[in-house]
């Protein structure tokens, strides 16, 4: 097997956004702008605009293991599921020593602990009352290992921490694993249940960095002058890969070929994005998939909404695709705030169908364009219909100066 | 508390635990794992619920005393009188 050479395919989806719970309702919403991005209310900090996910949590699992388990396990053992049944494939397909899952966490564990301390907080801070569930729901590997444990699998399982690059960091961990050939099928992506962190909410707000508005479906407005951050949102999304002669001798539908990715650190700065080395990641990402940027069809962004962040990746943008005017750009976190750990995977997956649809999802709650976010072919408040659509290409950047981008290629 | 009492108790830990336990046909006598979906985890439940609810701090030895509901009552009888 010539390792650089093996074509990696996904041949399932399965996802929980804040307005689907599954793909065909993700799309059909996504295309319309249709927001259901909500105001949550929460211990201590009060209230604020969130995304929260509506799907059939017992549907692959006891409620008992739901609670015992955590909010995370519950999103990916729902999605892993259903990313098999999308991919028409049984678990027993492949030797169950031969699956893997890599799970993209932005952060776990705090959600958990928040709960605890409040939970002893009822008991005069008595640690006798501290809950002997809290150290298998916070280890790094729980949402993973959950899903292994719901599925059976017995190969490897494990998170990658990568801030909010973490779901394409995990996506790139399973090609990479299928061409080194230590697995044969990955299950991989991204989950958060951040919304269940009053801390989060608070760090963003003690930054400036946390959407508002009077109506929460806009209060994530990337690109728009009157935008003030970013809306948190809970979500998962988890890929069904395969190598392409297995996925094909198997029949499968195949939704896409990741062609190229690619990962670098700004070595900057803990929380402002570097518009220097997303662009060189961009490139790094193009060069491998042996693409030019006139090449790229749909470049979803990762702008989240605030002030700086969507400044500098509109200059890395203009840097590396300047002169295309050919490549549409979206956002998707306008409608369905930021998934966090989930928010790459969970955005690429919901523009896949446009190989077939031809379509561009719109950047929604876009009233006040900022001029300083302008670049060519931007698709603001309504689709755009192509006439083909073959590559598509995701950004997601994360604190602590991680960058993260990947390439799929629609197959001929 | 009565043993009547303490037994629905221990039914009510397990149904917040298991909602979906079924009680009909459960023997008093037997091992309440042999014929629930409960494990060593759901039973530190147990132990963390009669402490938050009774202040009860049970040491780990006696937790096989909680194996069966019968021996349950037993246990907790005198733990429980003045409950």
């Amino acid at each position: 097997m010539n390792i650089h050479n093996t074509r990696i395919v996904i041949t399932g989806v399965g996802l929980a956004a804040p307005n689907a719970d599954n793909l065909a309702e993700f799309r059909a919403k996504l295309l319309a702008g249709t927001s259901e991005i909500t105001e949550i209310d929460l211990r201590y900090f009060g209230k604020a605009p969130a995304g929260i996910c509506t799907f059939p949590e017992t549907k692959y699992r006891k409620k008992k293991e739901n609670k015992r388990g955590t909010r995370a396990g519950c999103l990916g053992v729902y999605c892993a599921n259903e990313a098999l049944a999308d991919a028409n494939l049984s678990i027993d397909h492949y030797d169950r020593d031969r699956i893997s899952v890599y799970v993209g966490l932005t952060e776990h564990g705090t959600v958990e602990t928040e709960n605890e301390v409040y939970n002893i907080s009822q008991y005069d801070y008595n640690v006798d009352y501290w809950t002997h569930h809290h150290n298998p729901r916070t280890v790094l590997n729980n949402p993973a290992g959950e899903i292994t444990m719901n599925l059976g699998i017995t190969g490897p399982h494990y998170a990658i921490g990568a801030a909010c690059a973490a779901g394409n960091a995990s996506l790139i961990q399973g090609v990479q694993m299928l061409r080194l050939g230590e697995v044969d099928m990955a299950l991989a992506g991204g989950i958060s249940e951040s919304t269940g962190s009053f801390g989060i909410f608070a760090s963003f707000q003690a930054q400036g960095a946390l959407g508002s508005h009077d109506d929460p479906r806009k209060a994530c407005r990337p690109f728009d002058l009157s935008r003030d951050g970013i809306v948190v949102s809970e979500g998962a999304c988890l890929y069904v890969l395969e190598r392409l002669e297995d996925a094909l001798e198997r029949g499968a539908e195949i939704y896409a070929e990741i062609v190229g990715y690619a990962m670098n650190s700004d070595a900057r700065d803990f929380v402002l994005p570097y518009d220097k080395r997303q662009a060189e990641c961009m490139e790094l990402a193009l060069e491998r998939a042996g693409l030019q940027a006139g090449d790229i069809d749909i470049l979803n962004t990762h702008a989240t909404g605030t002030k700086q962040g969507d400044i500098e990746e509109c200059k890395a943008i203009r840097k590396v695709f300047g002169s295309s005017t050919t490549t549409h750009i979206n956002n998707t976190k306008s409608i369905i705030g930021h998934a966090m750990g989930a928010a790459g995977v969970l955005e690429l997956a919901g523009n896949l169908p446009a190989f077939t649809d031809k379509l561009v999802h719109p950047t929604i709650n876009v009233t006040d364009f900022d001029p300083e976010c302008e670049l060519p072919n931007m698709v603001l408040n309504d689709p755009v219909q192509l006439d083909s659509v073959d590559t598509i290409l995701n950004n997601s950047f994360g604190m602590v100066g991680i960058n993260s981008v990947v390439i799929v290629k629609k197959m001929s | 508390m009565t043993r009547d009492a303490i037994n629905d108790l221990i039914l009510e830990i397990i149904e917040d635990i298991d909602e979906d336990a079924d009680f009909d046909s459960l023997e008093a006598d037997k091992p309440l794992r042999d014929q629930l979906d409960l494990d060593s985890m759901d039973f530190l439940d147990i132990v963390m619920e009669l402490r938050k609810r009774h202040k009860l701090q049970i040491p780990e030895e006696d937790y096989p005393e909680l194996a069966t509901l019968d021996s349950c009552v037993n246990y907790l009888e005198p733990l429980l009188a003045d409950a």
